[in-house]
């Protein structure tokens, strides 16, 4: 095991796999020269060339569009979005081409590639930089979407959807790129589609993706303190989702909380409670609670960022509520 | 048949259209070529009358020497992707036409077994990539073969179509800086109808030469007689042979006109019906190089009728053919979502609620 950051574990992927396989390379806003908006592709234009890490235009439309085309000519692009709000310029490609092109060719076109960059809310940078998309693109047929929240998940994670025969959307977290962890020297890879639990628990289910997951570990050792012992499930891919191990859970716990940073209406938590309610009914004993970022833009003071976001209290809450110990 | 002739030149006498020789057999291929894309649209659209085909169909009618020209310029590895108005360019390519017709009645044997219709065609053994509905959405993905072209150092050129329309999306100005910032060999080719749906080209262009569009990055352009495909045959070459020498890309602007509205929904009433037999009758692809086949001694007004009668007796063959074929297995809604499935992870049939 060796200690690194969230950003070198999404570099080593990055690297491992180019090294692996010469159809691989990385495209994007000032990845090469400048190594990287949030430094996650530093020296990789040494290591590999300009070739195979290539910056772009302020295009983003333009470039997922190529990645696309690369894709379905053979190749397996890496196209970085500096961060996913900016790839709302490129959702056609994404959503019309990359996701619908294997369907609407009958198999005869796939589209291996990953769109990665980093997403949720930054700190302080106001309404346009801050927002958690997932949900959209976890609702269209075609497209993977994984979401780690830990150095080692990071880094397997990445190694498979880089491997991965279809496009997957991989949303980072800007505010993890700094986060330390524990990552195996050897190689591994971590197979998308299936949940990690984080902690083990038996009185309440907790189910967080991305930079909640963080925060529902430290919701759990304030609950411990209260004498509620949670257990934290990282779906790490949101699609397709793990629902056996958020439903073995549910049916152990009868108790499940929801967080998600992002918008609360149609979000995952959404999704995830959806899914209980329709298979795992008969274990709950309290409906399921969901903690969300609220319906509003983010605004840029501190106050009202920290109150728009979801809190570990809210979490601590939430669990206290559907234990009846509110 | 299929429309796709074989362009092989012997040495029969053909005949020689501003320098450049055509053998009888080049110019019989890509007469009956266009006639049969002319008759296959003329039963789509009576198909479509009928109800048999649904949907948005728009045909090429007035179009086929684009299509034709490009092909016969290209060489079968080039890769080729287009916008909605595909059936004429994929028949080109040498599709399977009952494949195509298939498609269109939306059944099993249908070239993308019926999932994809008229607008989503595809032939990956020909290099044809679609085949899409979104205005300009081919034109960056033309860029990504382009781009896989260099990568691999594979000597292929990507032809790349759109509309006059299509023309005015930022994503193709977005293609055309990159193309050219990387020297990619594409060539964009402008099928310029003068319509997008009922706006005429000046109504929605300032600058309405479109081969122009390119001069801020550096992309050259040129301009041609799309009614003409000797013309487009000709200057394809030229263009195709600029992007395969490494010159980068290049913008061909064909001017043409489609005879039938938009789509068949479309009585476009937008246009005066002179203006229609003006194109019609003065300019059509397929008379123009009857008569200068008839003048070079290749042919006889009769062999034309004959040819024309043969060529709408295989095309009504092939719609029966088509129509006879059943309709796709419900189990195919499942397939080509993703090539790595999840196993349990969806709501597949049976394991939903
Ligand atoms: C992004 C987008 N906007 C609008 C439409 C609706 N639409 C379909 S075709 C068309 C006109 C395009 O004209 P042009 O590019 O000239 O191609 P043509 O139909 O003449 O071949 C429009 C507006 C669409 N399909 N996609
Ligand atoms: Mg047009």
């Amino acid at each position: 095991m060796s200690k690194i950051t969230y950003r070198e574990a999404l570099n080593q992927a990055m690297c491992e796999e180019m090294a692996r396989d010469e159809r691989v390379f990385l495209m994007g806003e000032e990845v090469a020269e400048y190594n990287g908006a949030y430094k996650v592709s530093q020296g990789m234009l040494e290591k590999f060339g300009p070739k195979r890490v290539i910056d772009t235009p302020i295009t983003e439309l333009g470039f997922a569009g190529l990645g696309v085309g690369a894709a379905m000519a053979g190749l397996r692009p890496i196209i970085e979005f500096m961060t996913w709000n900016f790839a709302i310029l490129a959702l056609d490609q994404i959503v019309n081409a990359a996701a619908k092109m294997k369907y609407m060719s009958a198999g005869q076109y796939s589209v291996p590639m990953v769109f990665r960059g980093a997403g949720g809310s930054a700190a302080r940078v106001g309404s346009q930089h801050s927002q958690s998309l997932e949900n959209w693109l976890a609702n269209v047929p075609g497209l993977k979407v994984v979401m780690p929240s830990n150095p080692a998940d990071a880094k397997g994670l990445l190694k498979a959807a880089i491997r991965d025969n279809d496009t997957v959307c991989f949303i980072e977290n800007e505010i993890n790129y700094g986060d330390i962890g524990e990552v195996p020297d050897e190689e591994y890879i971590i197979p998308l589609g299936k949940a990690d639990i984080k902690r083990a628990g038996s009185d309440v289910t907790i189910v967080a993706h991305s930079r909640m997951t963080g925060f529902a570990l430290q919701a759990a050792e304030e609950l411990a303190r209260q004498g509620i012992q949670a257990e934290i499930i990282d779906p790490r891919t949101i699609k397709p989702l793990d629902e056996n191990t958020i439903l073995t859970s549910v049916a152990k716990t009868n108790r499940c909380v929801v967080a998600e940073e992002g918008w609360r209406f149609a979000g995952i938590g959404a999704e995830i409670s959806a899914r209980i309610m329709e298979k795992g009914f008969d274990h709950l004993d309290a409906p399921v609670a969901r903690v969300t970022g609220k319906d509003v833009p983010m605004a840029y003071a501190a106050n009202l960022e920290r109150m728009t976001l979801p809190s570990v209290a809210d979490i601590v809450e939430a669990a206290r509520v559907v234990c009846h110990r509110a | 048949m299929s429309a796709k002739q074989s362009k092989t030149s012997k040495a029969a006498p053909g005949l020689t259209h501003e320098g450049r020789d055509y053998s009888a057999e080049t110019l019989h291929a890509m007469h009956d070529s266009m006639l049969f894309i002319r008759r296959f649209e003329e039963k789509a659209g009576q198909l479509y009358g009928l109800k048999k085909i649904g949907g948005f169909c728009h045909l090429c009618n007035g179009q086929e020497a684009v299509c034709v020209g490009v092909e016969h310029a290209a060489q079968p590895t080039d890769y080729m992707m287009t916008g909605y108005r595909d059936h004429g360019h994929i028949l080109a390519r040498g599709a399977d036409p009952t494949a195509i017709m298939a498609e269109l009645l939306g059944r099993a044997g249908g070239i993308v077994k019926g999932k994809g219709g008229s607008m989503h065609m595809f032939d990956s053994n020909l290099n044809f990539a679609g085949g899409n509905g979104i205005v300009g959405e081919q034109v960056p993905i033309g860029l990504g073969f382009g781009f896989a072209s260099r990568y691999r150092d594979d000597g292929r050129v990507t032809l790349c179509f759109m509309g006059d329309g299509a023309i005015n999306q930022g994503a193709v100005y977005e293609s055309l800086n990159m193309a050219s910032l990387w020297k990619l060999p594409v060539v964009f080719v402008v099928e310029n109808n003068q319509y997008a749906m009922g706006t005429s080209l000046s109504r929605a262009s300032a600058e309405t030469h479109l081969f122009k569009r390119g001069i801020s990055f550096k992309v050259p352009g040129m301009h041609i007689d799309g009614m003409d495909v000797l013309e487009v045959e000709r200057k394809m070459s030229e263009a195709i042979e600029h992007a395969r020498s490494g010159e980068g890309p290049i913008i061909v602007e064909a001017i043409t006109y489609r005879y039938r509205g938009h789509s068949m929904s479309d009585p476009a009433t937008y246009r005066s019906r002179q203006e229609v037999d003006e194109w019609r009758t003065g300019r059509d692809p397929i008379a123009r190089l009857q008569v200068q086949m008839i003048e070079a001694g290749l042919a006889t007004e009769a062999d034309f009728k004959d040819k024309d009668r043969d060529i709408k007796k295989q095309v009504a063959e092939i719609a029966k053919a088509a129509e006879d074929m059943p309709e796709p297995d419900a189990a195919e809604i499942w397939t080509d979502v993703y090539t790595d499935p999840i196993e349990g992870a969806y709501p597949y049939p049976g394991q939903v609620g």
